[in-house]
C-alpha cells in the first residue's frame, strides 16, 4: 500500500452538502469519500493505493482534476485498488457531480 | 414509465436508494465516519471507508425498517469484526426502536479469511442477534440477488430469517463451488460448470428446495415488492410466529429428513426436478420466473 497527499490552495467553488461516497473497494475500481471541510480555502487529497509507484500519474490525474473544478474547502479521501487515470478521473466527477446533485 | 433497474448489477448502495422509499435511507456510522478494519491495515491490504456493508434505517412503502446492504464488489461481501460489529449493532437497535422488520440485503462469501477468529465471532454473533430479532417478535426478511450469493457463515444467516427472497441468479449455499472442488475433487463438483453451479445453488433449485420462500426476476423493482408482501404476509393476525419455535424447526427438520431420503443419492439438480415431478426438467433454467413459479406450485418443498 502507498499513501499519498496533495493540497491545492486558492479554491473557487465550495460544495455545501453532506458527504457523499461513490464508487466501490475492487479490483481496477476505488471509492471516493468527499466532504466539505475548513480548509482556508483549499482542497486537500488523500490517497490509499494498493498500486505503489505511480505517484507522478496520481499527480497529474489530481491537477487536472483540481483544474476542472476548483474546488475549495473539500476534503477527498480515496481507496484505491488499482483504478486506471480514466477511471479514477470518472469516479472524481462523479464524487463533484454527486454533490451538486447533478449525478444522473 | 420507468425501467427495471437490474439487481444483480446494481452496487449495495444503489440497491438502498432503489429499493426503498425515495431518500428515506438513513445511514448508520456512514462512510464519513471511516470506521475502518483494524485488521487489513496491518496485512497491507486496501480498507473501505463503510468496511463494505450500509446499516441504517428507511421507509419501505411508509414501513419503518432497519435495512443492511453488503458490498459484494469490496472483498466479496466477506464479514470481517467491524462488518459484522455493524451488522450485530442494526438488529440490536431495531429491537430497541422497535422497527416494523429488518431487510438484509445479503451479498457475501462468508467469513473474511484475512480477519479469522474476530470475523467468525462475528458471523456468530450476526446469528444470535437476529434469532433475538426475530424472538422481539420483527421479522426479518433476506434478499439474495448480488453476484457473490450468500455462502458460508452469510449462507446460514440467511436461512436464519423468517423469508429468504431470491433473483434466479442469485445464489445460497454453504460452501461455494471451488471450495467444494478443492476438497471433494472435480469429479463431485466442477465449479468451473457454470450451468451445474447456478442449477445447484442458484434461485430455482433454492425454490424449488424450501430454502428460499419467494422467487423474483433481477429487477430491484421486484425484490422491493417482494419485502413488502413478506412484511405484510408476517405481520397479520393470521400470520405463522415470526420468532423461531419448536414447532417450527421439527418441521423444517422433518422437511430435510424427506428431501435426504427422496433425494438424496440423485448425483444432479435435473435429477432431482424429475424426481420431484418438475414436467421437463431441462427446461426448468430456461423459464421465465411467472411460468417457472406456476410450474413449481405444486412440487415445491416447504410450500
Amino acid at each position: 500500500m502507498e499513501t499519498l497527499n496533495y493540497r491545492f490552495e486558492q479554491g473557487q467553488r465550495r460544495l455545501a452538502q453532506p458527504p457523499q461516497v461513490v464508487g466501490v473497494v475492487s479490483s481496477g475500481n476505488l471509492e471516493v469519500l468527499i466532504e466539505e471541510a475548513a480548509l482556508n480555502g483549499a482542497c486537500e487529497i488523500k490517497i490509499s493505493t494498493a498500486a505503489v509507484g505511480f505517484g507522478p500519474i496520481w499527480q497529474a490525474v489530481m491537477q487536472d482534476f483540481q483544474q476542472r473544478w476548483q474546488l475549495a474547502d473539500t476534503r477527498i479521501s480515496i481507496n484505491d485498488m488499482g483504478a486506471t487515470p480514466a477511471v479514477v478521473s470518472l469516479r472524481l466527477d462523479q464524487a463533484v457531480q454527486t454533490m451538486l446533485g447533478e449525478a444522473p | 414509465m420507468s425501467h427495471a433497474v437490474s439487481y444483480l448489477e446494481s452496487n449495495a448502495r444503489e440497491r438502498l436508494r432503489l429499493l426503498f422509499d425515495a431518500g428515506s435511507f438513513e445511514e448508520f456510522l456512514p462512510p464519513a465516519a471511516r470506521v475502518i478494519s483494524p485488521h487489513l491495515g496491518q496485512l497491507n491490504a486496501p480498507v473501505a471507508f463503510d468496511d463494505g456493508v450500509a446499516v441504517g434505517r428507511a421507509r419501505l412503502n411508509g414501513m419503518p425498517v432497519y435495512t443492511a446492504a453488503q458490498e459484494g464488489g469490496f472483498m466479496g461481501g466477506a464479514v470481517g469484526e467491524v462488518h459484522g460489529a455493524k451488522l450485530v449493532g442494526l438488529l440490536r437497535r431495531a429491537v430497541r426502536d422497535q422497527a416494523k422488520a429488518v431487510v438484509l440485503l445479503v451479498e457475501s462469501g462468508g467469513v473474511r479469511l484475512h480477519e479469522a477468529n474476530a470475523g467468525l465471532i462475528a458471523v456468530s454473533e450476526v446469528m444470535r442477534a437476529l434469532l433475538d430479532t426475530r424472538a422481539a417478535g420483527i421479522p426479518v426478511i433476506v434478499l439474495v440477488g448480488g453476484s457473490n450469493g450468500a455462502f458460508g457463515g452469510m449462507g446460514i444467516v440467511s436461512r436464519c430469517a423468517n423469508v429468504v427472497v431470491m433473483s434466479e441468479e442469485g445464489r445460497l449455499a454453504m460452501s461455494g463451488p471451488e471450495v467444494i472442488e478443492t476438497a471433494n475433487g472435480v469429479e463431485e463438483f466442477d465449479s468451473r460448470d457454470r450451468a451445474l453451479v447456478w442449477r445447484t445453488t442458484g434461485g430455482k433449485h433454492r425454490y424449488l428446495m424450501g430454502d428460499c420462500q419467494r422467487i423474483v426476476k433481477d429487477d430491484v423493482a421486484a425484490f422491493r415488492q417482494a419485502a413488502i408482501d413478506a412484511i405484510n404476509a408476517l405481520t397479520r393476525p393470521s400470520a405463522p410466529s415470526v420468532p423461531l419455535t419448536l414447532e417450527a424447526l421439527e418441521q423444517e427438520q422433518a422437511m430435510l429428513a424427506e428431501r435426504i431420503a427422496r433425494f438424496g443419492a440423485l448425483p444432479d439438480p435435473l435429477d432431482v426436478w424429475a424426481a420431484q415431478g418438475m414436467a421437463q426438467p431441462q427446461r426448468v433454467p430456461m423459464l421465465e420466473i411467472e411460468p417457472f413459479i406456476a410450474a413449481a406450485q405444486t412440487v415445491r418443498m416447504g410450500a
